[in-house]
């Protein structure tokens, strides 16, 4: 076992993790740990822009942001996080442009921007053109540009390691209210050599993206398994809002795979089987370019009502034909590809079958306005960070706008990484970790590696596979109590079955056999805080659908969920931070 | 009941046939009929449907027959690079591949990309590749302070570099390259994909520096033009027209 030291170590190099490593490496001595390469990451995977309000093509401002932002979270967004988002957001895109990112351009030179989901001029008037892009691979260049910054300031990587358990210097939840609790580091497991590190650090930020793989119908990648928001949980950390899930409307249908919101915003229009452009009927002002949440639902509910497409019946279609082949290929190139190359369908003369996939956690760890990770309602933990998709800060409320995750990462990534550097700088010493701080992982993988050739052992596929099955059976886009509740029993007996896995690989060296089985420890970890939190909230906001409960109720539910793990789950709440903007019903 | 996503075959009913993949296996510590590091080949026989990919194929072998078979991936949709490997002897990613489009008659070859050394299975030391990366200087370079707001860019000089942004660094070009599998010092491909990109940007300031590492023995004068490169991109980057267009201008002088 090896002990290193840092200032600051950073875990994930994804768009936030980056961004946070660009700010922290300046400042303090810093180490960035990641179980992918950098440019493997999510974020290379997001398509259509990210926000700001740039004003380059159409009058817009901050404040128009800020109001779609709330109103588009279903008003459960905290608003001074939202406030500080797209007011940071211009600065945020400039920054990336002045790093080299090659942004799409206007004929006069400046960054290009276009219509997305929820976004509107002055307070839902009608679509404005928001999005800063680079044709259909915004998050490709983010990733590749942060990561080439990366190597111009020899951030320091650990690249393959994956970081599987957080130390603090106290329990969270033994501790009383008001007391201090610190970070004393990481313990890392290097995927090259089996071999266990221990990393102690003043502070640390989890930068560790979503966990799409809860669900079998995805738009993420094998990799999201929520490791981070698994690891803080378990270390006795609550987790805010995870019954808060995006499902996006065009995935690929049957794969999962995304196609932007961008495909919209160019003009594409979604029909059902009678060749109705049916978004007319749900959201009459800004139809196809209504929030995600509600195209998804409209889209589950031309399908259930039988107007679905294809031999099942069982998705409806994305139809770009009427748009000119060689603004398809300047704007859309990838998705476009996409669909050719894993489904056989040329979307210049045919629509594209599209459903609703998995695509985006709202929820995560919480923290404040800093990064700062919270162990109740209002206690920080001194030192811990998070930002991106695995922290919930919250600026996405109850569903995400397209292209604000992108700016999330880059806004809340920054703010990260300066203040866990400032932190460091402050700080005399990293709080004590002994040597024993690895034992408990250090025992899981011994434990795991002596299941090998076990008889009558359970398969770690075959309980991920009835997971995610369970989980898009049961907790997708509609959700009602016996379809939730049946999903609390499966996820119990699977957690059961769970503890009498056997792996097969016993090896040191590049084990993804052990790696798979602890993820899918991580996966029904947040399967029951899902849930549970889904099973609680008696209405329906955002991303959260109750058929028996289908209305907002603010009175009761304008607030945060909050779990916290221990023997048995414990539910909590906190409240939702309002600054000028009353909620209203949510029309478009 | 609620509505799902019920995966289905979205095309139509298509039914499911075998395919044999014959995998290049190679395990450091040993097993317990193979020697340590020792390379050898092994079938293996999967169902699969019209829409699986060969990282689908993989995936029926890791997770139902052979849980210590390695390989890398993510994204699983071709955009984060981490599944090239050799496919009936050409490099492809995994998860771009499909298993219909390779004639499933037959046995499907997969080996590890060459070039690199192999650390387990069809995992490669990646290291001497983003070595070659970092040497190129891939990063903006400017004179002067940034500005207040972006730096002006017309729409055709943003188009000018446009193929070569595409590059997700999956080293299918580079592993592909027969100069590069004989010549440990040479750059490969992608490097110079990863330099044109910046030499071709009309807000870049450090070109020159980066052609001088170029121009260097082990830069694109060692590129024999084999097309190899270009055939292997799974993002469809001209790569070799790109590192023509280098040369040209370390002739010419003229960017």
């Amino acid at each position: 076992m090896t002990l290193h030291e840092y200032d600051v170590v950073i875990v994930g190099a994804g768009g936030a993790g980056m961004r946070a490593a660009l700010e922290s490496s300046k400042r303090a001595r810093t180490a960035c740990l990641t179980k992918l390469y950098p440019t493997r990451s999510h974020t290379g995977a997001a398509q259509g822009g990210m926000a700001a309000a740039l004003s380059n093509v159409e009058d817009d401002n901050a404040e128009w942001h800020t109001f779609d932002t709330i109103k588009g979270g279903d008003y459960l967004v905290d608003q001074d996080a939202a406030e500080i988002l797209c007011k940071e957001a211009v600065q945020a895109v400039l920054d990336l442009e002045n790093m080299g990112l090659p942004f799409n351009r206007t004929e006069g030179g400046t960054i290009d921007q276009r219509r997305f989901g929820g976004h509107t001029r002055n307070h839902g008037e009608a679509a404005v053109r928001r999005a800063c892009y680079s044709a259909d691979r915004t998050g490709h260049m983010i990733l590749q540009t942060l990561y080439q910054q990366c190597i111009k300031q020899e951030v320091e990587f650990y690249n393959e390691y994956y970081v599987l358990d957080l130390i603090l210097d106290k329990d969270p939840q033994g501790t009383p209210e008001g007391e201090e609790v610190s970070v004393a580091g990481v313990i890392a497991y290097e995927l090259a050599t089996g071999e266990i590190h221990t990393f102690r650090a003043k502070s640390v930020i989890f930068a560790t993206g979503g966990a799409g793989k809860v669900f079998k119908t995805t738009s993420n990648a094998h990799t999201l398994t929520g490791d981070g928001m698994a690891i803080a949980f378990n270390a006795g950390l609550p987790l805010e809002d995870m019954e808060f899930f995006q499902f996006h409307p065009t995935g690929l249908a049957g794969l999962g795979i995304l196609l932007s919101e961008a495909a919209r915003g160019e003009g594409g229009i979604l029909r059902n089987s009678e060749g109705e452009r049916f978004m007319e009927r749900y959201a009459p002002t800004i139809k196809d370019l209504a929030p995600r949440d509600m195209v998804a639902r409209a889209m589950a509910n031309e399908v259930r009502e039988g107007r679905g497409c294809g031999p099942h019946k069982d998705y409806v279609l994305l139809d770009l034909t009427h748009l000119e082949p060689a603004h398809i290929d300047a704007k859309l190139p990838d998705i476009t590809e996409f669909a050719r190359t894993y489904l056989g369908v040329e979307p210049y003369t045919e629509p594209v079958p599209v459903y609703p996939t998995a695509h985006y956690a709202m929820g995560g760890i919480p923290t404040n306005v800093h990064g700062e990770v919270l162990r109740n309602n209002t206690d920080k933990v001194k030192g811990l960070y998070a930002a991106g998709e695995c922290a919930c800060v919250s600026v996405h409320g109850a569903n995400r706008l397209g292209t604000n995750s992108l700016l999330d990462i880059n806004v809340f990534g920054r703010r990260a990484g300066i203040a866990a550097a400032e932190h460091a700088l402050e700080t005399a010493e990293a709080a004590p970790l002994d040597e024993t701080a690895a034992e408990t992982l250090n025992s899981t993988v011994e434990r795991l590696r002596s299941t090998v050739g076990t008889s009558e052992a359970e398969s770690v596929a075959d309980i991920r596979r009835e997971l995610q099955a369970t989980m898009d059976r049961n907790v997708q886009v509609f959700r009602d109590a016996d379809s939730l509740q049946q999903a609390q029993k499966d996820v119990a007996a699977l957690r059961e079955r769970f503890t009498k896995i056997a792996i097969h690989d016993r090896g040191k060296r590049y084990n993804t056999d052990l790696l798979e089985a602890i993820e899918l420890g991580f996966l029904l970890d947040l399967s029951e805080v899902v849930v549970l939190g889904a099973l609680n909230r008696e209405e329906s906001r955002g991303g959260h659908y109750r058929e028996d409960f289908p209305t907002r109720d603010d009175e009761k539910f304008m607030q945060h969920t909050m779990v916290y793990g221990g023997d048995d789950l414990r539910l909590d709440y906190k409240p939702v931070v309002v600054t000028r903007y009353q909620p209203m019903e949510r029309k478009y | 009941m609620t509505a799902t996503a019920e995966a289905s075959t979205p095309a139509g009913e298509v039914p499911s046939f075998e395919v044999t993949l014959r995998i290049r296996r190679m395990n450091p510590e040993g097993t317990s009929e193979h020697g340590e590091g020792e390379e050898y080949w092994e079938e293996f026989k999967v169902q699969a449907h019209a829409t699986d990919r060969v990282l689908d194929a993989l995936h029926m072998v890791k997770w139902d027959q052979d849980g210590s078979l390695a390989f890398r991936r993510s994204c699983a949709h071709g955009v984060c690079g981490s599944d090239a490997m050799r496919i009936n002897a050409r490099n492809r990613l995994a998860c771009k591949t499909l298993l219909k489009d390779l004639n499933p008659a037959k046995p499907i070859i997969i080996e590890p990309i060459k070039g690199l050394p192999v650390e387990k299975d069809l995992i490669v030391d990646m290291e001497p590749f983003f070595a070659s990366y970092r040497e190129i200087m891939p990063f903006l370079m400017t004179d002067g302070p940034a500005p207040e707001r972006e730096r002006l860019q017309s729409p055709e000089e943003r188009q000018r570099f446009d193929d070569t942004t595409k590059c997700i660094m999956c080293a299918a070009c580079t592993t592909s390259c027969p100069v590069f599998w004989t010549d440990g010092q040479y750059f490969g491909p992608q490097a110079i994909v990863g330099a044109h990109r910046f030499i071709f940007d009309s807000r870049d300031e450090g070109q020159w520096e980066r052609l001088e590492i170029l121009n260097d023995k082990a830069g694109v004068w060692k590129c024999r033009t084999a097309f190899n490169c270009t055939e292997a991109c799974p993002r469809g980057i001209e790569v070799t027209k790109a590192i023509s267009e280098v040369k040209k201008v370390l002739n010419t002088g003229e960017i």
